[in-house]
């Protein structure tokens, strides 16, 4: 029985204080350029409610198609609060993990210290969230001052676009652990996170895709939170839809951080 | 090799250290102590090992096989608690070109745990320390190759270490700049601080280090303070002879032929020149002379290290 008391007695272990280092450096790089990186953290959205949810949504709702006669900017609006999220997690976990590994010597430098491989991991998945949630809070203000949300349930979309932010970067900061260079990052984004942005239901339902691909869609971790946010901005709250979407999510982070222990070590311990 | 056991508990201890990357084979079972307030060195050219065994040092790079206790710890069981008390000094900077020379060494004493005010006093003591305090707010980026060197040292000192690693601290550097470098180290060293360094530079290793391990092909090939070293593996004296180069002859002496034998007890032909290894210089140069020989130019110096590893490998330091 001492081997499963180890077993558990390490995730305790992971969670180390040290990690919180690696997020106080990112913190610190952060205080140089907050201020651009919140306007157009505030602009962004604006501009794509306005753009799709506003003039597009003028011929869609025209159309009445909508399941329920929902307003198609009120529609989109929690899809895209997400899909943001998602975006910063995938890009954080690529490029800027990439830096630190090899070109700026960031994490050689960090493991001349008590920091660990695991640390790194989870500092930098903490940094991610970070940025994912400030992104998502000036979402919802937008969302709030174009009164884009059905429910002020909406509010808890930030913790869900936030965790689809992480469920994307903790397995892709698990994959740049195995990169050499960045070449393998545009096919990453080519073919994988951009038809995600366009087809896990972002902007149609995934009704609406043929029979056989709607299937695939259910996998992608992005599904799952736009149709949580969604659900939760529109106040059409299922609990055990809910809890199955959150739980997918969930599981995919778990699974990417464990993951990034392996390939982290792999890399930056030789 | 011989074994110079120190008095004292050793800081460092190797037997049979080994370090392998698949079929390659980094370090082959090397033995080394290294003593508290020692100055110790690892010379020998690039690839020889010394980086791998400095990494393995460090904790940063698991051990394949054989003994390594750093603070009589184990690096595999222990690595957080060694890092604690080691200062290091990698081969490349790794200096933080987000931040600015002042931040860079806020964070670091923060990844060893201190407060920020406490991380922030020392962080001002050590600039003042590597004559960096006028650049405290500035980018990293602009500093010169010497100055970032010193920040990097500075950054290693944060936490106070017993033990500093230093991983050919004055690569690239200008005459100057390594002066400026030595000069800090060798403050460290009265302090108290044990210095471990790795370098292919013979001037290096006889300024700075008490002992040193001279390194070639993954092996120790040879053990003892630099004048010992010279002492036991060559002479007190070498005449350097160049001559000119004969018609349609690849090296310049090789019309030599003979003619230097029984001049002295060795005799290294290099391409460019040759190495006469002698206790008086002077007398080679008189004998040369009245057989006749008409040399370009003649230099007779000091041995050093770098005539030690001649010596040892058949090869120069620096290719």
């Amino acid at each position: 029985m001492t081997v499963i008391g180890l077993r558990i007695a390490r995730p305790g272990a992971i969670a180390s204080r040290r990690s919180l280092r690696v997020l106080e450096h990112d913190l610190l790089v952060f205080r140089r350029g907050w201020f651009s990186y919140l306007l157009s953290g505030l602009s962004q959205p604006f501009l794509y409610l306005v753009a799709m949810g506003i003039g597009l949504g003028l011929y869609v709702n025209r159309n009445g198609s909508l399941p329920g006669g929902v307003p198609y900017l009120d529609y989109i609006a929690p899809a895209l609060l997400v899909t943001q999220a998602m975006m910063a997690g995938a890009f954080e976990a690529a490029w800027p993990i990439m830096g630190k590994i090899t070109w700026d010597g960031t994490y050689e430098a960090a493991l001349n210290t008590p920091l660990s491989a695991c640390d790194l991991l989870l500092g930098d998945l903490m940094w991610i969230g970070f940025r994912a949630t400030l992104l998502s809070v000036l979402f919802l203000l937008v969302i709030a001052v174009l009164g884009a949300a059905a429910s002020p349930l909406v509010v808890l979309a930030v913790p869900v676009a936030v965790l689809t932010a992480l469920a994307f970067a903790a397995p892709i900061m698990a994959f740049t652990a195995t990169q050499s260079r960045d070449s393998g990052f545009n096919a990453l984004f080519r073919f994988g996170i951009t038809p995600l942005f366009l087809f896990s239901g972002t902007f149609f339902p995934i009704e609406k895709l043929p029979l056989f691909l709607q299937p695939l869609a259910w996998i992608t971790p992005l599904y799952h939170g736009v149709a949580a946010a969604r659900s939760l901005s529109l106040g059409q709250v299922e609990p055990v839809g809910l809890t199955v979407h959150i739980s997918a999510l969930v599981a995919v982070v778990v699974a990417g951080v464990a993951a990034g222990r392996i390939t982290f070590r792999r890399r930056l311990v030789v | 090799m011989p074994e110079t056991a120190p008095a004292t508990a050793p800081l460092i201890h190797a037997r049979g250290l080994r370090k392998c990357f698949g079929a390659f084979t980094a370090v082959d079972g090397v033995d080394f102590d290294v003593a508290p307030g020692e100055a110790f060195g690892f010379l020998g050219p690039n690839g020889a090992g010394k980086t791998s065994t400095m990494r393995m040092i460090g904790t940063v790079s698991p051990v394949t096989s054989g003994t390594l206790t750093v603070f009589g710890l184990d690096p595999a069981r222990h690595g957080a608690k060694i890092r604690t008390r080691l200062g290091v000094v990698p081969q490349a900077d790794t200096l933080d070109n987000e931040l600015s020379v002042l931040e860079n060494l806020l964070i670091y004493g923060r990844y060893f745990d201190l407060s920020w005010a406490e991380s922030r006093r020392r962080a001002i003591e050590l600039l003042e320390f590597v004559q960096l305090t006028d650049r405290a707010n500035d980018k990293v980026e602009p500093l010169s190759g010497g100055m970032k060197r010193r920040l990097v040292i500075a950054r290693s000192l944060i936490n106070e270490p017993s033990l500093l690693l230093l991983d050919e601290p004055t690569t690239g550097l200008d005459p100057q700049a390594r002066h400026l470098l030595w000069d800090r180290l060798y403050r460290l060293k009265q302090r108290g601080v044990t210095l471990c360094l790795t370098t292919h530079y013979m001037d290096e290793a006889e300024q700075l280090c008490d002992r040193l391990v001279v390194m070639d092909r993954a092996k120790i090939v040879a053990e003892g303070s630099p004048r010992q070293l010279i002492e036991k593996y060559v002479t007190k004296e070498v005449l350097e002879l160049r001559f000119p180069r004969a018609e349609g002859e690849a090296d310049d002496s090789a019309h030599l032929d003979g003619q230097l034998d029984g001049l002295a007890e060795r005799i290294e032909q290099l391409p460019d020149r040759v190495l006469v290894y002698t206790a008086d210089g002077e007398a080679a140069v008189a004998t040369a002379f009245e057989r006749g020989l008409r040399p370009a130019s003649v230099l007779v110096r000091r041995s050093t290290l770098e005539d030690v590893f001649l010596r040892l490998t058949g090869r120069s330091l620096i290719e």
